[in-house]
C-alpha cells in the first residue's frame, strides 16, 4: 500500500510477480521502499535471535532433572489478600496489544495526511511501552526482592532465573528503544517533516509517512516477540 | 526512489479492520489467560496455547504488519527461514531429551554401578 509507482514498471502480482521480482534488474523488491525491506531483513534476523534465546529456554527447561517453577504461581499478584495469578503479566499483555492497536491506526493515519492525528496516535502509543516497561520494572524488582537470581531462586530449578532476566530483559530492551524512536518520530509527525519531505538527522533521504510503516513494523515485531514469550514462558 | 510522486494519495485500508483484528487480539489474549486461570493441564493445556499463540501471532503480521497485503517476494522471502527455527525446534527437543536421560541416569540412577 505504501509502495510508490515507478516510471516504465508494472507490478504483477501473485506468483508471476514473486517471479518477476526475483528476476528482476538491479534490485529486487522494485519500488518498496529500501528502508521498509531493510527493517523487514532485520526483524527476520531478530526472530532468529529471539528464536534462540526461547529454544536455549526449551533445552535448558526440559533437560533439567528438578521442577520448573510455576509461573501461574511465582507471578502471581496479591489484590485484597487474593492471590490471582499471573495479573501483572495479562495486563502487560492488553497494554502491548492496545499499544499495537494505536501503531496500526498511526500509519493508516499517517497515509491519509492526518497529520495531528497520527502524531497523538504515536504519543499513545509511546504511552503504553512506557507503560509496559514501568510494569516489568516492577516485576523485575519484585522477584529480586523475593530472591530471584540468575544463578538461583527459591522457587526450583536454578535455570529460572537466568532465562527469565535474559528474555524479558532483550524484549523489554527492544520495547525501551521503540519508544526512543516512537517519541522521536511522534515529534517529527507534529513538526510536519512527513508533510514537506524535510530530510532525515542520520540520512539525506526526505521525510515521508512510510517510515512511520516502517517503525509501525518494528513495534508489531515487539509485540509478536511477546505473543509468544507470553505463551512460551508465563504459560506453558 | 527519488521518483516517489507525494501528491498521490495512497491507498489505505478500512479502520473498520484494524478494530476488528484488535478486538480478536483482545479475546484470543483473554482466552490464553483463561487457560492459566482454569489451570487446564497436560495435552488439552498445550494445544489451547499454541493455537491462541499463532492465531495471534498470525493476525498480527498478517493484517497490522501488512503482510497480507504485501507481494508474494517478500512474503516469502521472510516466511521460509523460518522452517529453519522449526528444523532448529526439533534438533533441540531431542538434544534436551537425551540430555535429560543422562542426567537422570548417572546423577539419580547412579550410572547402574
Amino acid at each position: 500500500m505504501s509502495d510508490p509507482k515507478i516510471e516504465g514498471y508494472e507490478f504483477k502480482s501473485g506468483f508471476k510477480g514473486m517471479a518477476a521480482d526475483a528476476g528482476s534488474d538491479q534490485t529486487m523488491f522494485k519500488g518498496v521502499h529500501w528502508g521498509k525491506a531493510m527493517m523487514w531483513i532485520f526483524l527476520l534476523s531478530d526472530t532468529f535471535i529471539f528464536s534462540c534465546f526461547l529454544i536455549s529456554y526449551m533445552k535448558g527447561r526440559g533437560s533439567t532433572p528438578i521442577d520448573w517453577p510455576n509461573p501461574s504461581k511465582v507471578f502471581a499478584l496479591e489484590v485484597g489478600g487474593v492471590s490471582v495469578p499471573l495479573l501483572l503479566i495479562a495486563i502487560m499483555t492488553f497494554v502491548l496489544i492496545t499499544s499495537s492497536g494505536t501503531m496500526a491506526l498511526a500509519v493508516k493515519f499517517g497515509y491519509e495526511r492526518k497529520r495531528k492525528l497520527c502524531g497523538w496516535l504515536l504519543l499513545a502509543t509511546a504511552l503504553g511501552g512506557l507503560t509496559f516497561v514501568g510494569m516489568q520494572a516492577f516485576e523485575w524488582s519484585k522477584l529480586i526482592h523475593e530472591g530471584v537470581r540468575p544463578w538461583t531462586n527459591p522457587f526450583g530449578a536454578e535455570q529460572f532465573g537466568s532465562f527469565f532476566f535474559m528474555i524479558t530483559g532483550f524484549h523489554g530492551t527492544h520495547v525501551s528503544i521503540g519508544v526512543i524512536f516512537l517519541s522521536i518520530y511522534a515529534y517529527k509527525t507534529f513538526a510536519g517533516h512527513y508533510d514537506t519531505g524535510k530530510r532525515g538527522w542520520f540520512t539525506s533521504i526526505k521525510g515521508d509517512y512510510v517510515e512511520i510503516e516502517i517503525l509501525g513494523l518494528y513495534w508489531h515485531f515487539v509485540d509478536l516477540v511477546w505473543v509468544f514469550i507470553f505463551a512460551f514462558f508465563y504459560l506453558w | 526512489m527519488e521518483e516517489t510522486k507525494k501528491d498521490q494519495p495512497s491507498t489505505t485500508h478500512k479502520i473498520g479492520i484494524y478494530m476488528w483484528i484488535w478486538g480478536l487480539l483482545f479475546i484470543l489474549s483473554f482466552c490464553s489467560y483463561m487457560v492459566d486461570w482454569f489451570q487446564f493441564q497436560g495435552l488439552l493445556r498445550w494445544t489451547l496455547i499454541l493455537t491462541f499463540m499463532f492465531l495471534k501471532a498470525g493476525l498480527i503480521m498478517a493484517f497490522f504488519m501488512h503482510l497480507f497485503w504485501e507481494r508474494y517476494a517478500l512474503v516469502n522471502v521472510l516466511l521460509w527461514p523460518m522452517t529453519a527455527i522449526a528444523c532448529f525446534v526439533f534438533l533441540m527437543v531431542a538434544e534436551f531429551k537425551y540430555t535429560l536421560f543422562t542426567r537422570l541416569f548417572y546423577f539419580v540412577v547412579g550410572g547402574g554401578v
